[in-house]
């Protein structure tokens, strides 16, 4: 009687074994289709274009013939931007989190602007290129500039950079402004010497990771009507400008192999212009945790 | 100012010095400082709510003068979109039908391999697979749409035309999965946020009663994590509707009505880039639809949103 009881028994945890072992495998098999997805999209990108990654590619402006033509002014366009649009949305995005961490009181109208960063962080980015049109375009006569291209990408990263600085102030110990305070120190004092120096490397590294999901956003400034062909090089921020996800675009809707080609060469270009980017992120993220 | 103190003999004069000297350690710059900087701070943070103001009254204001040209009864029930070709007719449920097709088959591909890493990796996953997998996911999130645009036309799009004989150069199905591949890093992650953040006692409690590590996973640690799973899975689908350039890029431009995933299709994104590439004059119908799609578009999305966080509370188990 009681053996038939234990044979069930082993028969079912042998079952339950091999179900668990099943699913082990299912589950390892998603996992590596993303890893997959990742090697496939590389090999297809480097083999299509690595034939096209040359010197013209640096040093020429785009050019009918697929042979001659080069992304020079869509690498600078994207320099450029860059350079407006990482100071403003770093000083605008960490005063904002400074703000709601350090000052807001806990009331209803922070916690709707809370509310109200997480939700614009979920705009698609092509609302924000509406906006820009208007706003900037339109009613602030910026035209279709540098400056214009610039404002509506720093409205777009505002809330990305705004959510990693406020989580990285959270991260300082209360311990550290305490001691602050009991040496006399001001607000401001206690946040700009004691706060802010003991965060700063996580909130560069988060305004980083923004600044390299800002070089590779098409949409809106296809709205905002970045140009597809730039025979030049902006002189000035009210200049009309292009960038590489732009020029990279323009290339891929062309019905011609060759830049099919060059389209692919130009990702690549782009690909490793953001791993530079990253990659200085998880440095700096690592020499902080180093010395914490 | 010291040497003045020691020059007065009157105690008077001493105490004044004293705490004329005290004032001087709270240095007069912090103390501007202190003054300006919570109005600046202040202002800063009130930029995010002057953006979604600006994306609402831009919306709304150039909405409202297309529906004084279109009637608002014939965008919303129309089942025909071709503003820009006589004879025009601004039916928007075409442009919607493709999205939602995209958005659904990509929810199809994400959603399980997302929800199935996400297990993999807070259950099964050894410490060291963790290390490599997490990084390539964080990866893959960060690639350009643009990028995924290119890999959908140079890899998927030929993959599907030799399995169906009968699909298109530009196809609903290829772009669909290509959105989908796109947010598996993000349900993912989020999901496994959600499992991490389920008590260990919970786990141990039915490891003590003899569960294996998958009765574990799907009978106490899906459960108790549904909240934040349902709303990655509503977050993803957000995403996936105001994707813009890989649908522009791989699904096609015509607006049909159709549930057939071969054929071209056209977003309500994907018509947006269409009209602003074109030179459609400031002011006239053409200029409008923008407005209105990209309405419709920010309403939905919105809408999403606040569902998710709705959900992440509402459904929140108490631990």
């Amino acid at each position: 009687m009681s053996s038939i009881f234990v044979d069930a028994n082993r028969k079912q945890i042998a079952g339950r074994r091999r179900i668990d072992f099943a699913l082990k495998l299912l589950f390892l098999v998603a996992t590596s289709i993303g890893v997959m997805a990742l090697m496939a999209l590389l090999i297809d990108i480097i083999t299509d274009g690595i034939a096209m990654v040359r010197p013209e590619l640096f040093n020429n402006f785009p050019s009918r013939r697929a042979s001659e033509a080069g992304m020079k002014s869509a690498i600078v366009g994207s320099l450029y931007m860059l350079l407006i649009m990482a100071p403003l949305s770093f000083l605008l995005g960490v005063g904002a989190a400074i703000y709601l961490e350090e000052y807001a009181k806990k009331n209803r109208i922070t916690r709707l602007t809370q509310l109200n960063i997480s939700t614009l962080a979920g705009v698609p980015s092509i609302v924000y290129g509406i906006l820009g049109l208007t706003l900037f375009v339109r009613e602030l006569h910026l035209g279709r500039s540098l400056l214009a291209g610039s404002f509506t990408m720093t409205l777009l990263v505002l809330p990305i950079i705004i959510v990693s600085a406020q989580e990285a102030i959270r991260a300082v110990p209360k311990s550290r402004r305490d001691a602050s305070y009991a040496l006399g120190a001001t607000k401001w004092q206690t946040v700009s010497r004691s706060v802010l120096p003991s965060c700063i490397s996580s909130i560069l590294t988060g305004v980083i990771l923004a600044m390299s999901r800002a070089i590779g956003e098409t949409a809106p400034l296809v709205m905002i009507g970045a140009l597809t062909f730039v025979a030049f090089l902006p002189s000035g921020p009210m200049d009309s400008f292009t960038v590489m996800p732009i020029q990279i675009y323009n290339w891929v809707s062309r019905p011609q192999a060759s830049f099919q080609e060059l389209a692919a060469s130009g990702i690549i270009v782009l690909l490793i212009m953001l791993l530079l980017m990253n990659l200085s992120a998880i440095l700096l993220r690592n020499k902080y945790n180093k010395l914490s | 100012m010291p040497n003045e103190a020691l020059r007065t003999n009157s105690p008077k004069q001493l105490v004044n010095a004293a705490v004329k000297r005290d004032h001087g350690f709270r240095n007069e710059k912090s103390h501007v400082m202190d003054k300006i900087m919570p109005i600046a701070l202040f202002l800063c943070a009130a930029l995010s709510i002057a953006t979604t103001i600006g994306i609402v009254v831009t919306l709304i204001g150039e909405t409202y003068r297309f529906f004084e040209k279109i009637p608002f009864i014939d965008f919303i029930t129309g089942g025909k979109w071709s503003p820009l070709i006589e004879p025009k007719s601004f039916g928007i449920w075409p442009l919607i039908c493709g999205t939602l097709l995209i958005t659904v088959i990509a929810c199809l591909v994400a959603v399980p391999i997302g929800l199935a890493s996400a297990i993999y990796l807070s259950e099964y996953a050894p410490k060291k697979a963790r290390s490599i997998v997490k990084p390539i996911l964080e990866v893959l999130a960060g690639v350009p749409t643009i990028v995924y645009g290119y890999f959908a036309l140079s890899f998927i799009t030929p993959i599907i035309r030799g399995l169906f004989a009968d699909a298109g150069v530009f196809n609903a199905l290829a772009a669909g999965i290509v959105v989908g591949i796109m947010i598996i890093p993000m349900v993912c992650s989020l999901s496994e946020d959600a499992m991490t953040a389920v008590p260990r006692s919970l786990r141990d409690g039915a490891y003590a009663l003899g569960a294996t590590r998958f009765e574990v996973a799907l009978k106490i640690v899906v459960p108790a994590a549904f909240s934040g799973i349902v709303a990655s899975a509503v977050l993803a689908f957000s995403r996936a509707i105001g994707e813009t350039m890989i649908v522009t890029l791989a699904a096609g431009s015509t607006p049909k009505l159709t549930g057939n995933p071969l054929e071209s299709i056209q977003t309500m994104t994907a018509y947006i880039v269409q009209v602003s590439l074109g030179d459609t004059p400031h002011g006239s119908i053409e200029y409008g639809t923008i407005f209105a799609v990209g309405m419709t578009l920010f309403v939905i999305t919105f809408l999403l949103n606040i569902a998710a966080q709705y959900a992440a509370r509402r459904f929140r188990e108490e631990y």
